[in-house]
């Protein structure tokens, strides 16, 4: 069985709806205008990352003498060009990725664990003030992140935090959308028999959650760290506004800047061929990862939609 | 507050979550409750020294100003009534309501007809269409804005080259005239996939009988599309509009990467956010730029609130 296959089994599993009501809705005769549709569809959502593979293959000469959607006859220049990425600025490119992966994993293992552990507490224990706090949760979802990161980065420049890994790491820790999916899927995903059977037995509460709590709600736990991660990867206004050491930057804020050299034009046009391939290796990494954990991050979407 | 006041009036979709969370046994529970507070500390603790002591020293701040002459000075609201009265900050909200008015409909319109087709089941190439439009949620907004940014280019982007090998010129993507439309295009072309497969997994679970009914009526596709799925999976077409408004009041990253590719056109408060980060760090005026900041909060808590208000209301009637 493939890999989507199984992850629709496992969410229809999860949601009580047998798997063959799905499958009856399958073996239609398929429309060839749908289809056609959809095909020009994919071909406009395709269009720019495919220009950005082919452009990343041309000189900053081949970019400016050559048709952008296909390539250019004057040579094939992927290598130099991911050389160049590599080297240039001392190889900063390179700090760059690293940073981003360091920031992203340590965020959303950070964010998800707290995400995980709250999530579990608030489905299934019932404590004096517990749906004021959720609906506080919940309500800070609506909190533009402007109204947040700046009076952090000036809390954290009081505390000589600003300019160092931490003003990433620390901010991204809080995620109330990924508290909110835990505790849906701790709702469904953990039975209170289990629980009560455990207590019995004599288990502290925090073995129960160890040993049961948490491996029951490991798929969700994979979705919320999913979310996280790419919400980390991608995350621009945040470094932005808390670095200024280029040597710490992730590669979106590094990106930008070698955009606004090579656009501002004092002399460096020769920066555009870097940025386009600079810009193809950022995305590899996480459509990859997309591509292998399709199933965790259908389900946890579909979690959302199911609850909202 | 009204998120979960929301989530609690949604029709149920024939989810097995809701049930196995409402038929949790109380009264066992309260003798262990207590020790929730042990779980969801770790949290909470992180809540309050992101979240609430940042929104209250900022809000603090916003109560301030500060002069080179004189020091800083408590100046009650005056920053909010200078806000409330800045054309550039009134001007960059207007700007961003716009943007909403058309951008949200036309990106959910799409998500919601590809959903449709997805789930229809008459599509050839379903796993890769799928994909394929999903596949751009994973990419930077940086990145995304960089490539569209060049492809609209006049320079070296493949429109004007197209539009130049037919002897006429490509409309001006990034003049002043075609820039919000150029950024609600990329702002759709991201998020279009991730909203249609949100749609779709509420799709997928909608029991098939009730499809049944359907049938026997003689109700063909779209006629079933229309009105047995649409009803059905609106309470999830709501929560995606509450996230975009939320998402795209706080537009950032596009204008910012816009404006490194045409200065002129973007100024430095084409957008709220865009403004306050610029009070900062270019005006060093952090104090106005708190109280920016805030009103920006405010003006997207009424606006959801008043989504939600309004959608439930219709919810009840029906």
């Amino acid at each position: 069985m493939t890999l989507i296959g199984r992850a629709e089994r496992r969410l229809f599993g999860h949601l009580g709806i047998s798997h063959h009501a799905v499958e009856r809705r399958h073996g239609r005769r398929p429309s060839n205008v749908l289809t056609l549709i959809m095909l020009v569809m994919l071909v406009y959502f395709a269009l720019p990352l495919f220009w950005l593979a082919v452009s990343s293959t041309k000189s900053v000469t081949q970019l400016f003498h050559s048709f952008g959607l296909w390539f250019s006859s004057g040579g094939f220049n992927l290598v130099s060009n991911v050389h160049e990425v590599f080297t240039y600025d001392g190889g900063v490119y390179v700090s760059w990725l690293g940073n981003t992966a360091l920031y992203a994993v340590v965020s959303a293992s950070g964010a998800a664990l707290l995400a995980a552990a709250g999530g579990y507490g608030f489905a299934k224990f019932n404590f004096p003030g517990k749906s004021v706090l959720f609906a506080m949760v919940l309500g800070s979802i609506m909190v533009p992140f402007t109204a947040l990161a700046v009076p952090t980065y000036l809390l954290l420049s009081k505390i000589g935090l600003v300019n160092t890994r931490w003003a990433i790491i620390i901010p991204s820790l809080l995620s109330p959308f990924g508290l909110y999916l835990m505790r849906v899927y701790a709702a469904g995903a953990v039975p209170d028999a289990l629980i009560e059977a455990a207590r019995l037995d004599g288990a502290g509460e925090f073995r129960i959650f160890r040993s049961i709590g948490f491996r029951l709600v490991a798929p969700g736990f994979v979705t919320v760290l999913l979310l996280s991660l790419v919400a980390t990867w991608n995350n621009y206004f945040l470094p932005l506004i808390m670095l200024n050491n280029p040597r710490l930057f992730p590669v979106t804020v590094g990106l930008a800047d070698w955009n606004s050299q090579a656009t501002t034009g004092s002399g460096s046009q020769a920066l555009y061929n870097i940025v386009i391939t600079g810009s193809l290796l950022s995305i590899i990494p996480l459509i990859v990862a997309f591509l292998f954990l399709q199933r965790y991050w259908r389900n946890g979407l579909s979690l959302g939609s199911v609850t909202g | 507050m009204s998120v979960g006041a929301q989530i609690r009036t949604a029709p149920p979709s024939g989810s097995g979550l809701r049930t196995a969370r409402a038929s949790v046994p109380g009264g066992r529970r309260k003798k262990h409750g207590t020790k929730g507070y042990l779980f969801i500390a770790p949290f909470l603790l992180v809540f309050v020294v992101l979240l609430l002591v940042p929104l209250g020293y900022s809000f603090y701040i916003s109560l301030f100003r500060t002069q080179i002459v004189g020091g800083t000075t408590f100046v009650g609201l005056t920053n909010y009534r200078a806000a409330l009265s800045d054309t550039l900050f009134r001007s960059g909200l207007a700007r961003v309501g716009r943007f909403i008015l058309v951008q949200t409909p036309v990106m959910l319109g799409f998500a919601l007809f590809f959903a449709l087709a997805l789930d229809s089941a008459r599509l050839r190439f379903a796993r890769l269409i799928r994909l394929g439009v999903f596949l751009p949620y994973a990419v930077p907004s940086i990145v995304a804005a960089l490539m569209w940014g060049y492809l609209y280019g006049p320079s070296f982007g493949p429109f004007a080259q197209i539009a130049h090998d037919l002897g006429t010129t490509a409309p001006g993507f990034l003049s002043s005239q075609w820039m919000l439309a150029s950024i609600g295009n990329i702002v759709t072309w991201e998020f279009t996939g991730y909203n249609m497969i949100v749609i779709y997994a509420a799709l997928q679970a909608i029991p098939s009988e009730l499809y049944d009914a359907a049938a026997v009526d003689g109700a063909g596709g779209i006629r079933t599309a229309w009105s047995v799925k649409i009803p059905i999976i609106r309470p999830v077409l709501q929560l995606l509009v509450f996230f975009s408004l939320i998402g795209t009041f706080q537009l950032f990253s596009e204008p910012d990467i816009m404006a490194a590719i045409a200065p002129t056109v973007i100024g430095n408060a084409y957008t709220p956010n865009l403004y306050a980060y610029n009070l900062i760090f270019t005006d060093q005026e952090v104090n106005y730029a708190a109280a920016v900041s805030f009103l920006l909060a405010f003006v997207i808590l009424v606006l959801s609130y008043s989504v939600i208000l309004l959608t439930n209301r219709r919810n009840k009637r029906s």
